[in-house]
């Protein structure tokens, strides 16, 4: 513990950085991943395989990835946009499903009376299809936010600074506390997110907290 | 002028044929049943009144104004809709469901509020119901906050879909009676859709009975029908061949008459002998 007390403003200074590579990643995992699900669902031959297709991705294994993108991208090793991008296509392997179901999963009926009242495609979509879709994609973006924070201190190995470069140094200069305060704020600060992300769900899905539904 | 279906069809892309060759006329300011099995085009037909579906020959015209001329989203905002199991928005509370169309048309959302409070208790619910979600209504609660989403935007054309046609059969005939009150008293050209012959004769100013492809076999009101059936088709759907409705009277010993069934089953108690002729 002394050690965490002595170096704690090393220590923040990375939860920082890690929370800056991490948050915009998550942010736009999520975005991108919606706009994609929409169109695997609406072009149903192709559903299987753009949702499968992106989901492959996740099988890469992430330090080459973070080598080639730069080549890719032209970008240098070390730019931090290299490990968004990367985090990007990770988060969206495995959002583009969850997001591909959630919209499958918006009652049918709820959609053609919204469309019979008179909602236009496009005010269908804001008004009904994504708030009914909500649940499911909350869900989907638990997983990517735990999953990113994770993904994150792989970057140290590449010099990026982030709560993985307490694993790195601690491993190099022989420091245990360094690599146990790694592990553990790396998963505090997972759980702290997902505790955020499912206090929002809560707070902004108040009709799925009404108990159960009565019976038709 | 009411509404018009002009030898309208509609063949699906895969070759299903639902209607064939269809013409109505249907008056303004009364209720109008289509009547038939499942499979027999009928909610095809009420779709194209609000272009939820468009027909592949034919005409169906409103007032006059033939549809196919009329922006669909527009159109349905000034039609009302209600249909079976509600299809009311589940994360909506029902005040807002309510204000739906009001919403879409642009009047603000206080306004929109204050007219839905008055639209809950024209079908007789309590404004403790305001603030609930639709999931914690009981089914008949939610028919009836579906049909006063349908009149909130005070439409001459409302289309029901078999909108009691999942309820019980206690709260359906309460369901009905309440329409019949609201349409005495608001005079909607109303579209309705079902297979229930007694809500058919509960409801109808008119009645349209359909067979497979959505062929008229008899048109009439309620009495020509029941009376006078076409064929053997509407005879039989209407049960009026065989044994459901041909009713006799026995005196009782009590006084008045006992009243059963073609196959002798009780149906009920006449207090006086029937009258020569009703008014």
């Amino acid at each position: 513990m002394d050690w965490v007390f002595e170096n704690r403003a090393h220590i923040a200074s990375l939860t920082l950085a890690h929370l800056g590579l991490s948050l915009p990643a998550i942010l736009l995992a999520f975005v991108l991943s919606l706009p994609v699900a929409i169109a695997a669902n609406r072009v149903r031959p192709l559903r299987e395989v753009i949702v499968s297709g992106t989901g492959l991705l996740y099988a890469v294994p992430s330090l080459p990835l973070f080598i080639v993108l730069p080549v890719l991208l032209g970008t240098g090793v070390r730019d931090r946009a290299n490990v968004i991008v990367a985090l990007v296509l990770f988060g969206m392997a495995l959002m583009v499903r969850s997001a591909a179901d959630a919209f499958d999963s918006v009652p049918a009926e709820a959609r053609l009376s919204a469309t019979a009242q008179g909602y236009s495609r496009w005010g269908r979509f804001w008004a009904v299809d994504l708030p009914l879709a909500a649940g499911p994609l909350l869900a989907g973006l638990r997983v990517v936010s735990v999953s990113t924070i994770s993904l994150v201190t792989v970057s140290a190995v590449l010099g990026v600074q982030s709560l993985g470069s307490l694993f790195t140094d601690g491993f190099q200069r022989g420091i245990v506390p360094s690599i146990v305060s790694g592990v553990v704020i790396t998963a505090l600060l997972a759980l702290v997110l997902d505790l955020l992300l499912s206090a929002l769900g809560r707070f902004a899905m108040p009709w799925l907290r009404t108990g159960e539904r009565s019976p038709r | 002028m009411g509404i018009e279906f002009d030898h309208v069809g509609k063949t699906y892309p895969d070759g299903t044929q639902a209607v064939r060759g269809f013409s109505l006329s249907i008056p303004s300011h009364s209720t109008t049943v289509l009547l038939g099995s499942s499979g027999c085009g009928k909610t095809t037909l009420l779709r194209m009144v609000n272009r939820m579906v468009d027909p592949t020959e034919g005409r169906v015209l409103v007032d006059g104004e033939d549809l196919a001329d009329a922006a669909p989203v527009a159109l349905r905002r000034r039609i009302g809709y209600v249909m079976q199991n509600s299809g009311l928005l589940p994360h909506r509370r029902v005040i807002d469901n309510i204000a739906t169309v009001p919403r879409l048309n642009g009047v603000g959302r206080r306004e929109a509020r204050e007219r839905a409070f008055e639209l809950l208790s024209v079908v007789g619910l309590g404004e403790s119901l305001a603030r609930r979600f639709p999931g914690q209504l009981s089914g008949g609660q939610q028919q009836r906050v579906g049909v006063a989403r349908a009149l909130a935007g005070d439409p001459n054309i409302l289309l029901m879909d078999e909108p009691f046609g999942a309820v019980d059969p206690l709260v359906r005939m309460e369901l009905q009676a309440e329409m019949r009150r609201i349409q005495t008293e608001l005079r909607k050209t109303v579209l309705f859709v079902t297979h229930d012959v007694d809500e058919a004769l509960a409801l109808g100013d008119q009645i349209v009975v359909l067979r497979a492809g959505g062929v008229v076999a008899q048109a009439g009101t309620p009495r020509e029908i029941v009376e006078s059936p076409a064929d053997e088709f509407v005879e039989r759907f209407f049960g009026a061949g065989a044994e459901r409705r041909t009713l006799r009277a026995r005196p009782r010993p009590e006084g008045g008459w006992s009243v059963s069934d073609g196959a002798g089953r009780p149906v009920g108690v006449l207090d006086s002998p029937p009258p020569a002729e009703s008014a």
